[in-house]
């Protein structure tokens, strides 16, 4: 029986994104956003919105598929997908779940999407406002700990502690966003360097994280559109074609609130999670021309390189230095756009749309001749996932 | 009150509407630290389930444990996300490990000065902090620094 796969069966072919706005900020509410985005993305690629016949999202998105469908005059819906769990870690889910839907024929053109107006709604980082709690919850915030910093803070503190790795680390994988987002007018913090004096006078947040360890909250909406492969070369942009893709986590992770109790805590999650996607993508770590890595928190990133393959932990004081990080002649480079710090929070969905742009050589840190492109999405929670797209060349 | 770690006005923990946690609390109120385990295996397993996981049976029997264990990791928080902790200064969260219980974790703060270097691999002892006065009345589980520096 030949494997199952969709190597090379899909590629993304139009990217979208509204402004970044800071958090609270957005002018709009948070459905204009999306469907901003969306059409943004319908253009960017060349096709007509209303042929978009599927739509697949993550983290509980507030703007659900018939709605959309409806607002937009779509001709018919054939995918209405949400990835369970795991917040920003279902990034590269949806990204997954479009291809797989297209590749086994249920829909034709699935758009991925997220939003956030978190001014309209409530924000992430900010602990709960009742007087009882139950739960796995009920185990954390009675002590304190209540955010997502506060959750994965421990778990890096442990990996950091068991391989003897220094702050300098997690700066460098700050520095790297900060220093991309220069180069990115869509950056919330373009025109706002980091220096490494400015990142280790920056306040605690919760140790080992420094404020600029920390991604920003945002307001705005991205989207990426995916379509057949044989479709995708007769479309306007490069395609980036969908090489592998994985989602998961390995044994009894627990639920964030509950995290601390996870046997492998001090873990990204990635470890099998990186080895299925690089088995259907026939790729390896040695082959990967630049990373977009989910910074929640920089200790993530840490852990997710590792469990991606790119060095073993007793590298990582050495792998992890600002220089080798750089686009366009670093070693592994890192967060191109300026990530989930630097350029938006837009729940990693930006990060996914830096890989394509990677592939199609329109990164304002592009690395030449790009030709593999990974995007690893919301380490530390359970379900991860992570995609990994090639340009033409590759298949 | 004094005795106290945090100030008061932090969400009160209550046993689920279905009871699932319940010995849980209610040990923490009578000072014993009780942990679910499988009773054909031995496999003890926290945060409680309806359900052993090492064997799927849903026989599932409650067992007070040594209220000991090292430090796994641990955070120091400065930054406060809740009202109740604004003005307060940094705490300290640590992760303990019962080695003795199928080395199941649990949650809690280091009692002693919050600035205070903390060790990974520590022997902590718990201690039962009690709120009487709240509304529900509830006890924590909190940890210090053993003072017989091991067992």
């Amino acid at each position: 029986m030949a494997k199952r796969t969709m190597r090379g069966e899909v590629a993304a072919v139009g990217v979208g994104e509204t402004a970044y706005y800071k958090h609270g900020q957005s002018p709009e509410p948070e459905f204009v956003l999306c469907l901003k985005a969306i059409l943004a993305a319908a253009s960017d690629a060349g096709i007509d919105p209303r042929d978009i016949d599927g739509f697949a999202s993550y983290s509980n998105d507030r703007n659900d598929p018939p709605s959309l469908a409806t607002a937009l005059g779509t001709h018919e819906l054939r995918f209405s997908n949400m990835q369970w769990g795991g917040g920003g870690g279902g990034g590269a889910g949806a990204m997954a779940n479009a291809a797989a839907a297209i590749a086994s024929g249920l829909a034709d053109c699935v758009v991925v999407y997220r939003a956030l107006a978190q001014g309209q709604f409530g924000r992430f980082g900010q602990g709960p406002r009742v007087n009882t709690i139950s739960g796995d919850t009920a185990l954390t915030a009675p002590y304190g700990q209540m955010s997502p910093a506060q959750w994965y803070a421990p778990k890096a503190m442990r990996f950091m502690h068991e391989h003897n790795i220094g702050q300098e680390a997690l700066r460098a994988i700050a520095m790297a966003s900060y220093h991309h987002a220069q180069a990115n007018p869509r950056a919330v913090m373009y025109g706002r360097p980091l220096t490494e004096q400015g990142y280790d006078e920056s306040r605690w947040i919760t140790e080992p994280f420094h404020l600029y360890d920390c991604c920003m909250e945002n307001d705005g909406a991205a989207a990426i559109i995916l379509v057949s492969a044989e479709r995708a070369r007769d479309l306007k942009q490069t395609p980036a074609f969908v090489l592998g893709a994985a989602i998961g986590a390995g044994y009894r992770v627990h639920s964030t609130q509950a995290g601390f109790a996870t046997p492998d805590l001090a873990s990204s999650h990635f470890k099998t999670v990186a080895r299925h996607m690089y088995e259907m993508a026939q790729v390896g770590p040695k082959d990967v021309d630049v990373v977009q890595c989910y910074e929640n928190f920089t200790g993530g990133v840490l852990m997710s390189l590792v469990e991606h393959g790119f060095f073993a932990p007793e590298e990582a004081m050495g792998f992890l230095k600002l220089e080798n990080l750089l686009a366009p002649t670093g070693k592994l480079p890192l967060n191109t756009s300026g990530g989930n710090l630097a350029e938006c929070y837009m729940h990693g969905l930006e990060l996914q749309i830096e890989a394509v742009r990677q592939i199609r050589g329109q990164s304002t840190s592009q690395v030449p001749d790009a030709k593999v492109s990974l995007a690893v999405a919301g380490p530390m929670v359970t379900p991860v996932s992570t995609i990994i797209f090639g340009s033409e060349a590759t298949l | 009150m004094s005795d106290h770690y945090l100030p008061s006005g932090l969400p009160i923990p209550v046993p689920e509407r279905n009871g699932l946690s319940a010995p849980f609390w209610q040990g923490l109120r009578e000072d014993r630290l009780r942990v679910q385990r499988n009773p054909r295996t031995g496999v003890y397993q926290f945060p409680p389930q309806w359900i052993c996981h090492d064997d799927q049976s849903f026989d599932v029997e409650w067992v007070d444990v040594a209220p000991h264990g090292t430090i796994y990791s641990w955070t120091r928080v400065w930054h406060p996300v809740h009202p109740a902790l604004k003005e307060h200064g940094p705490y300290v969260v640590v992760v303990v490990e019962l080695p003795h219980a199928s080395r199941v974790r649990m949650l809690g703060n280091l009692l002693g000065d919050p600035r205070q270097e903390v060790e990974i691999g520590a022997p902590v002892e718990a201690v039962f902090e009690h709120h009487p006065e709240a509304e529900p009345p509830f006890s924590l589980l909190q940890w210090r620094l053993s003072s017989s520096g091991g067992r």
